[in-house]
C-alpha cells in the first residue's frame, strides 16, 4: 500500500518549519517566493502557511489560474458562435468545466448564456464531451478547452482518439495556455520575485527539462513541487538555501510524480496537435509564444473554422478590480477594496474570485483564517 | 479545474481504467499512460491519468529530506 499520508504528517512539518526559520535568519533582508498554480494557494492558504512563515518570507502568487486569465474575446466569441449556429439551424451543445463556465466578461458568462436558452453543460472531463458526441450523433458537440499543460495533454488524447473513430461531430475551441512562457514574461516585466516554486503537475507533463531554461536564462532559482503542506515547505526551504548560496539551480522535490523528461507520451500528443503562438492572458496582455492553437491540418477540430465570428476589443476587468496584479503577484485579493464586499463568490466582480483556483477565491474561502 | 488526484488502478478496459480514489470508483482515461498494470498509483486530472506514483521515489524524498535536515540543522 502507497501511504502518502506521512506527506501530510505534521510533525515533519514542524522540523521542516524549524529548519526554514534556521535558513530564513541567515539570510538579512526579504525574501518573495512566487507560485503559479492554484493547487498550490490552495495548499497555502488551506494550511495557513503564510502565517507560520518568518517575518522576511513572503508567498507571491502568480498567474495560476487558467480560467482566469482566459481572455475575455474568447470567451465572447465561443457565445457567438452558439448564436450563429442556432441562426444557421445548429443547436451545439456547448461543454466546459464548472469554474470555466461563471467566468464574468462584460457580455455575461456561459451560465447567462445557458439562461438564454442555448445548450450549455458542466463537464468534469473532455471525455464527458466525447461521450456526449458519440451518444448524440445528429448534434455537433463543442469543448471550451481552456488549461494549463497538465488539461491540454488530455484534451490531445481526447482528440487522437475521436480522429481515430471519425467521431465528426467533436470540436473544441482551444484556450490552452503554457506556464513557463507566462512566468518568462513576468520576470522580463519586473515582477520581482527571489525564486519560484514551479507547479507540481504541470512538470509531470513538461518535466523538470521543461522548466530548465527559466533558471539557465534568468537565474531563477526553482523547486518544482508537490501539493501536501510538506511539499511546498520543503519547497520554500530548498529554495532558501538556494538563495543563502546565491546559487541558481533547479531542484526536484516531488520526485515520486515529476521525471526529468515528463510525460514524453502526452508531450508527443499536445504536439501533434498543437502549435505555438503568441497569446493574449486576460489582464496580462499578450505573452509571446504561450498559447496553443490547433495545426492547420487539423483545422476542420476547430469550432473557430466551421463558424468563424469578429469580436470587438472588450475591457479585461471591471473599475477596481484588481486581477491584474494579483495575477502578476504584485498584490494579494486583501489589497482590493472590493474584496468580500462587492466581490464575493456569489456575485464575483473579476475572474481571479470565481474559480476555486482563483486567488481571491482562495482568500475568500479559508477568510477565517486571517 | 487543475486539481490533481492520486487514485489506484483496479480494472483496465482497453484505453479506460477503473481507478479507485481511497473508496471511491470512477473512470480514468489512459491515453496519456499506455504503460500501466493493475496495482499502480496514478495521478489523474480532468478524468485523464496523467503519471504514474513512484513509491520507491516516495520513500526515498523522504530519506533524502531528513537528511537536509540534519545538514541544515548543524
Ligand atoms: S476581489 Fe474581486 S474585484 Fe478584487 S481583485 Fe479579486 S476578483 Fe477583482
Amino acid at each position: 500500500m502507497l501511504d502518502l499520508k506521512v506527506f501530510e504528517n505534521r510533525e515533519l512539518a514542524q522540523k521542516v518549519l524549524q529548519a526554514i526559520r534556521r535558513e530564513a535568519g541567515r539570510i538579512e533582508r526579504e525574501v518573495r517566493l512566487m507560485h503559479v498554480c492554484g493547487t498550490h494557494e490552495d495548499t497555502v492558504t488551506r494550511s495557513g502557511i503564510r502565517s507560520l512563515l518568518p517575518e522576511n518570507v513572503k508567498i507571491v502568487s502568480g498567474p495560476g489560474c487558467p480560467v482566469c486569465i482566459t481572455p475575455v474575446e474568447d470567451i465572447v466569441k465561443m457565445q457567438e458562435i452558439m448564436r450563429k449556429a442556432r441562426e444557421e439551424g445548429e443547436d451545439i451543445i456547448l461543454t466546459t468545466f464548472g469554474d470555466m463556465y461563471k467566468i464574468p466578461t462584460p457580455k455575461g458568462s456561459f451560465s447567462d448564456l445557458k439562461s438564454e436558452g442555448y445548450d450549455v453543460r458542466i463537464v468534469y472531463s473532455i471525455y464527458d464531451t466525447y461521450r456526449m458526441a458519440k451518444e448524440n450523433p445528429d448534434r455537433l458537440v463543442v469543448h471550451f478547452s481552456p488549461g494549463f499543460e497538465t488539461t491540454t495533454a488530455p484534451a490531445a488524447g481526447m482528440l487522437e482518439t475521436a480522429v481515430d473513430e471519425n467521431l465528426e461531430n467533436f470540436k473544441i475551441y482551444s484556450v490552452h495556455r503554457l506556464t513557463p512562457p507566462a512566468v518568462e514574461a513576468l520576470v522580463k516585466q519586473g515582477t520581482n520575485f527571489d525564486g519560484l516554486i514551479a507547479p507540481g503537475h504541470v512538470s509531470t507533463i513538461i518535466g523538470v527539462k521543461g522548466w530548465e531554461y527559466i533558471t539557465r536564462e534568468y537565474g531563477v532559482p526553482q523547486v518544482i513541487a508537490g501539493f501536501e503542506p510538506v511539499d511546498f515547505l520543503m519547497g520554500i526551504l530548498l529554495l532558501l538555501r538556494m538563495i543563502r548560496k546565491g546559487e541558481a539551480k533547479i531542484e526536484n522535490e516531488y520526485t515520486r510524480a515529476v521525471r526529468y523528461e515528463g510525460n514524453v507520451k502526452a508531450q508527443e500528443l499536445i504536439g501533434k496537435f498543437f502549435e505555438v503562438k503568441d497569446a493574449k492572458w486576460r489582464a496580462l496582455g499578450v505573452i509571446p509564444e504561450s498559447g496553443l492553437e490547433l495545426r492547420d491540418e487539423w483545422k476542420e477540430l476547430d469550432i473557430q473554422n466551421l463558424y468563424p465570428v469578429d469580436v470587438p476589443k472588450l475591457p479585461d476587468l471591471e473599475k477596481g478590480c484588481l486581477c491584474g496584479a494579483v495575477l502578476r503577484g504584485m498584490a494579494l485579493p486583501t489589497d482590493c477594496k472590493l474584496f468580500g464586499k462587492e466581490c464575493t463568490p456569489r456575485h464575483p466582480v473579476g475572474p481571479c474570485m470565481v474559480s476555486y483556483e482563483g486567488t481571491c477565491s482562495i482568500f475568500y474561502k479559508y477568510g477565517a483564517l486571517f | 479545474m487543475c486539481l490533481a488526484v492520486p487514485a489506484k488502478i483496479v480494472e483496465i478496459k482497453d484505453k479506460v481504467a477503473i481507478v479507485d480514489f481511497g473508496g471511491i470508483k470512477r473512470e480514468a482515461r489512459l491515453d496519456l499512460l499506455p504503460n500501466v498494470k493493475v496495482g499502480d498509483y496514478v495521478i489523474v486530472h480532468t478524468g485523464f491519468a496523467i503519471e504514474k506514483l513512484d513509491e520507491k521515489q516516495a520513500l526515498e524524498s523522504l530519506k533524502a529530506w531528513e537528511e537536509i535536515m540534519q545538514v541544515l540543522g548543524e
